[in-house]
């Protein structure tokens, strides 16, 4: 099976300044694709480019086998969901109307939640383990709590991919193991599911695939054991790796 | 939290989370989790769904009361409102001429007191929607439609007719200057967030254009050639509905109307702005799109109630902050009740001042400045409390 979004030699620039420089890379569809690199080596703006938030300037992008260029915006919305880093409400709605953003891809202008989101909402609430405050407002939230509502609403889009710009951040250890098992889930239900990180432990141990991005080129992209060698990490993060089983990162320390 | 049983339904929560609540709550239901013991996440579904039935029931109520007392309220002061005035004419007569416009009270009752009330519902209805909608674009409960600079703008369009006397040659050139001005700073507005200008340089820029206009109308009020047309100008500044006549309805409420389905038709836009823009975005919202229609609604409906009335400030942010515990924070659902929230507010504002002071003292845009700027104060310190 082909992989749900596929870079081939693209780069992108803000201005004069080049942040990806013919990256190639795929995210599979079924598979956690993991996005790990130093601060500034494009991995949000990777993330931009398939979203079509930001128009490359060169290379080719294909989502689910089409060239981005042919997607409509409102199909484009139905087949990624995205959560933007650092992502919030900014104004205090009920949870579960700020989860019921996620159907707007689905429902006509005007229209009301139909049955069928209800349940598209109710099931994103109950996977993030969020039903409880379903009917509380996000200002009286903490911050975890909040993370689970602005997650679940990407995960009421019912996409086939999902894109999560450091979704673990914020969150306390045991809700970043419970993030990256509900990514996992969504893998198993066939998604392709791409999600930046910089905690390395927690990549190499929950993604099937890890992208390696080092200023603005992939520098690796494979098995984590593979993609985070210890050549990688040293030239790329200029760290050593301790190991757990199957190669995963358990610790790491300045070389 | 347990970090178990992520893959089951709701067995097993740790207790006082809704499930356990709602059990306790309906013993009815209660029958229905035992057999979801099995993981039956349907039935689990529906459980939480009457609790959420019930928070969301009890939102609508509170909305559909809400709605009731203002539109009674907005019914009373209007009929108020025709009632009051410099001639002696009882309510009845007043009523009567209403309806057959015969002999003075007739001519009172439909050429002053009915378009003074109706106007006040009209630059009500226009400046509540257009906060509602600006303070969804900028996800600030502190936008009002000033910030942008189309009630300066506007205001600089109706001193440039009278400064050239425009309003001798013809009564209607006064408000088509005005929503021009209005809708030129719109269209600055619109052509920034074209070329992706964010919702902060918005501000920033309208800002700038508010104080060119507000420049540009000080040196027609210095360069003014009588005295007659500079006391003009600064009255009409001051905002005020008392010389409303039935043509400044007649032009404001179509206008406003447009202007109120603009905004309306970008309430989808508006509520998925909560999310931030990129998330906006990646929903399929075309962002420059929501503003520019933003901006557009506010520059016709505030460029109306603006023309027909002068600067009439604060109602706009007042209203839908006062408003938002009743109908929830979702920007879309504050546009129309906000539209209704702030024709009840100027109406009442209107009737206050003519009965403190019924020779007319008491301007309108006076008296809701003076009470605005300080309700503007206690909200930027409450918000900081809450931050």
């Amino acid at each position: 099976m082909s992989a749900a979004i596929v870079y081939e030699g693209v780069s992108a620039a803000y201005g004069p300044r080049t942040v990806l420089d013919g990256v190639s890379a795929s995210f599979a569809r079924g598979a956690v694709t993991g996005i790990v690199g130093p601060n500034g080596a494009g991995k949000t703006t990777l993330l931009r480019i398939a979203l079509g938030l930001m128009a490359p300037t060169g290379g080719r992008v294909s989502i689910l086998d089409r060239p981005l260029a042919e997607w409509s915006r409102d199909a484009l919305a139905r087949a990624l969901a995205y959560l933007p880093q650092g992502s919030d409400a900014h104004w205090p709605v009920l949870s579960r109307e700020l989860v019921a953003l996620g159907r707007l891809p689905h429902r006509a202008a005007f229209a009301p939640v139909s049955a069928e989101d209800g349940r598209a909402i109710d099931a994103a609430l109950e996977r993030c383990d969020a039903l409880g405050f379903a009917g509380r407002r996000m200002d009286e939230l903490s911050a975890g709590e909040r993370a689970r509502v602005l997650f679940a609403r990407a995960l009421a889009t019912q996409a086939p991919v999902l894109l999560a710009d450091e979704p673990a951040a914020y969150l306390d250890p045991a809700h970043q193991l419970r993030l990256m098992n509900l990514l996992r889930e969504e893998a198993a239900r066939g998604s392709a599911v791409a999600v930046t990180l910089h905690d390395l432990s927690l990549a190499s141990r929950h993604c099937d695939e890890i992208v390696v991005l080092s200023a603005g080129r992939s520098a690796a992209q494979g098995t984590p054991a593979a993609a985070l060698s210890d050549a990688t990490l040293a030239d790329v993060f200029g760290i050593a790796a301790e190991r757990g089983p199957g190669g995963t990162v358990s610790a790491i320390r300045q070389l | 939290m347990p970090l178990g049983n992520r893959e089951g339904g709701c067995v097993g929560r740790e207790p006082g989370d809704l499930t356990a609540r709602v059990v306790r709550r309906a013993p009815g239901l209660a029958l229905g989790m035992r057999k979801t013991a099995s993981g039956d996440s349907k039935e689990c579904g529906r459980v939480d769904q009457t609790a959420w039935m019930r928070v969301e029931g009890a939102a609508r109520r509170r909305a559909r009361t809400t709605t009731l007392v203002l539109f009674a309220v907005l019914a009373m002061a209007f009929v108020v409102s025709l009632l009051l005035g410099p001639s002696n004419f009882s309510p009845s007569e007043i009523f009567r001429g209403l309806f057959d416009g015969q002999g003075a009270a007739g001519i009172v009752a439909r050429e002053l007191r009915l378009p003074r009330a109706g106007l006040a519902v009209v630059v009500g209805a226009a400046l509540g929607a257009s906060g509602a909608a600006l303070q969804g674009l900028f996800r600030n409960p502190l936008a009002e439609p000033g910030v942008t600079g189309v009630t300066s703008c506007a205001g600089l369009g109706a001193v440039v007719a009278i400064y050239f006397g425009l309003t001798v040659a013809h009564a209607f050139l006064l408000p088509v200057f005005a929503v021009t001005g209005a809708l030129l700073s719109a269209g600055i507005l619109y052509l920034l967030s074209r070329r992706g200008a964010g919702a902060i340089a918005l501000v920033l820029a309208g800002v700038a254009v508010a104080s060119l206009a507000t420049a540009l109308t000080a040196l027609a009020l210095s360069f003014a050639r009588n005295p007659y047309a500079m006391a003009d100008m600064v009255f009409w500044m001051m905002g005020s509905l008392k010389d409303a006549k039935p043509a400044d309805l007649y032009f404001s409420a179509p206008l406003t109307l447009a202007g109120l389905l603009l905004l309306l038709s970008a309430s989808r836009g508006l509520n998925a702005l909560t999310l931030g823009e990129e998330a906006a975005r990646s929903l399929g919202v075309d962002v420059a799109s929501v503003r520019g229609r933003v901006v557009t609604g506010v520059a016709l409906a505030t460029g109306a109630a603006t023309a027909a009335a002068g600067a009439v400030s604060f109602v706009g942010m007042v209203v839908p902050h006062v408003l938002r515990r009743f109908y929830g924070y979702e920007p879309s659902r504050l546009i129309l009740p906000s539209a209704l929230g702030g024709a009840v507010l100027v109406t009442v504002a209107d009737v206050a001042i003519r009965l403190i002071a019924p020779d007319g003292q008491l301007l309108l845009g006076v008296v809701t400045a003076m009470l605005g700027a300080p309700f503007f104060f206690w909200l930027i310190l409450r918000h900081r409390r809450e931050a």
